[in-house]
Parts: C-alpha cells; structure tokens; sequence
C-alpha cells in the first residue's frame, strides 16, 4: 500500500496544506465569534500537521510523525486554556465577541 | 486509485473548511470543522502513519471538538445574536488572505525537490517504531510535555473558577 504513495506528488500535500492553512487565516480575519476564531486557529495547526506527516512519509524519517504529536499536545492544552479564558470573558461581558475586547486602545 | 483517494479527501476537507469559516451558526461549523478532521486522518491512513490517524480521531474529533461544542451549548450563542464584520472588513480579509495564497503558491511552485528512499519503510509510522522513537531520542520532549498537561490544567481549573479566593 505505502509504494502506491509514489503516485502522488508531495507539491499536492503543499498545496493541500496551504490552503487549508489560508482558509484558516481567513476565518480568523472574518468572523467576530471567539470561539470560531480558536477553531480556525485548530484548523491551521492540523494544516501544518498534515504537511509534517506527508514529509516524514515521503523521506522515510519517523521524527515528523513524533513533532505532529507534540503539535497535537500543546493544540489540546492551547484550546481547553483557551477555552477556559473564554468562558471567564463570556461571565463578565455576557458575550464572545472579539471587537468588545478593545480596552487597551485607548 | 490512490491519487482519486486523495483527491476525493482533499476536495471534502476544503469544502467543509470552506463551510466551516462561512456557516451561520457555530454548532454548525463545529460539525463541519469535525468532517475536516476526518478527512485529514484519511489523509494520515494514506500515509501509512496509522499511529497518528488514530491519535487524530481521538484527540481532535474525541477530545477537543466536544470540548468546543460543550462551551458552545453551555454558554448557549444562537446564530441570530452572532454580530457580522461589516462587508468591507470582509473584502479586505478575502483580499489578504488570496494574496497570501498566490504569494506561497508562487513561491513554492517547482521549489520541493526532495530524494524520496528506493524502498520505502512501511514500518515508518506504526506504533511500534513511533514508540521507540518517542522513548529514546524524544524522552526528555516527552516529560515537558507531560509538565506542560499539568500546568494547563491547573490554569484551566483556575481561570474557570468563579469566585477565586487566593
């Protein structure tokens, strides 16, 4: 099954991932909800992911596989910190939205 | 076979990305950013990195997405009180965000050249070589990593109090 992998060009898992990450980068920069936003933020952690895995594939080299479960480690704390700061925001303006937390503007 | 196996998986993971950044609702996009994830460890198994498709499943997709969807019923946000950015905020950002697109797909056009092995090692991603790796070159990685778990959820655990008395 791995020699049939020959049939895809790694430039496939770049673009892949690229846009993926782009698509992530857009959600961020578009929508107001904080909670989208830390998940745009997952999405392009996963898109950095698959490009590791597919080099560590195509090289033969088991250390991207190792760095994607570190990745994977620190996603899983960032979002239940994240998540957790989010809720105490939420108890004190009765809201996600980003655009309310503007107070070290002025 | 294979190359029609990725393109499938790759389609489905931007289109449900796609519909996760422009859905309305946010249990909505939660759902459709779980797809995205399944077609990702798709993505993993056509690697041959079954270690790490699992481990996607079950931290992604188990883990950190009900964890998602339970803040979101918990503080209980309906799609009709979501504010929108206004529409020239949204232009700008689809504009940005294109040019960055173009930018790294023009720059990495024709740019990967890599030297894949004559014979690939099938054994590359199963848990029993990871697992080797992981405790012998990546041990010391490893029990930060452990450190780091602690220290989240003790910050977890008091940020998420309400009344904090220190």
């Amino acid at each position: 099954m791995l020699e049939s992998i020959r049939q895809i060009p790694i430039d496939y898992y770049v673009y892949l991932s690229t846009l993926l990450f782009v698509i992530g980068i857009l959600g961020v920069l578009i929508r107001r909800n904080a909670i989208i936003v830390l998940m745009c933020v997952e999405l392009m952690l996963n898109a950095v992911n698959l490009l590791l895995a597919a080099f560590s594939t195509y090289l033969g080299d088991a250390q991207g596989q190792i760095m994607v479960f570190f990745i994977m480690v620190v996603a899983a704390a960032e979002a239940a910190v994240g998540l957790g700061i989010l809720v105490m925001i939420y108890r004190n303006t009765k809201s996600t939205d980003i655009s309310l937390l503007d107070k070290l503007r002025n | 076979m294979t190359l029609y196996l990725f393109l499938t998986l790759a389609v489905v993971s931007v289109i449900t990305a796609l519909l996760m950044v422009f859905s309305k609702s946010p249990v909505r996009s939660v759902l459709y950013l779980i797809l995205t994830f399944f077609a990702i460890a798709g993505q993993y198994i056509l690697l041959n990195a079954q270690f790490l498709a699992v481990v996607h499943i079950i931290v992604y997709a188990g883990a950190i997405m009900v964890l998602f969807l339970f803040v979101l019923m918990m503080l209980n946000l309906n799609s009709d009180t979501e504010p929108q950015k206004s529409t020239v905020w949204k232009l700008i950002a689809g504009i940005a965000s294109g040019l960055l697109l173009v930018t790294l797909v023009g720059a990495l056009r024709g740019s990967i050249q890599i030297s894949t092995p004559a014979k690939l090692d099938g054994r590359v991603g199963l848990v029993e070589n990871l697992g080797r790796v992981l405790f012998t070159d990546f041990v010391v990685p490893f029990e930060i990593a452990g450190i780091l778990f602690l220290a989240a959820m003790v910050g977890a655990v008091l940020v998420g109090k309400r009344d904090l008395q220190v």
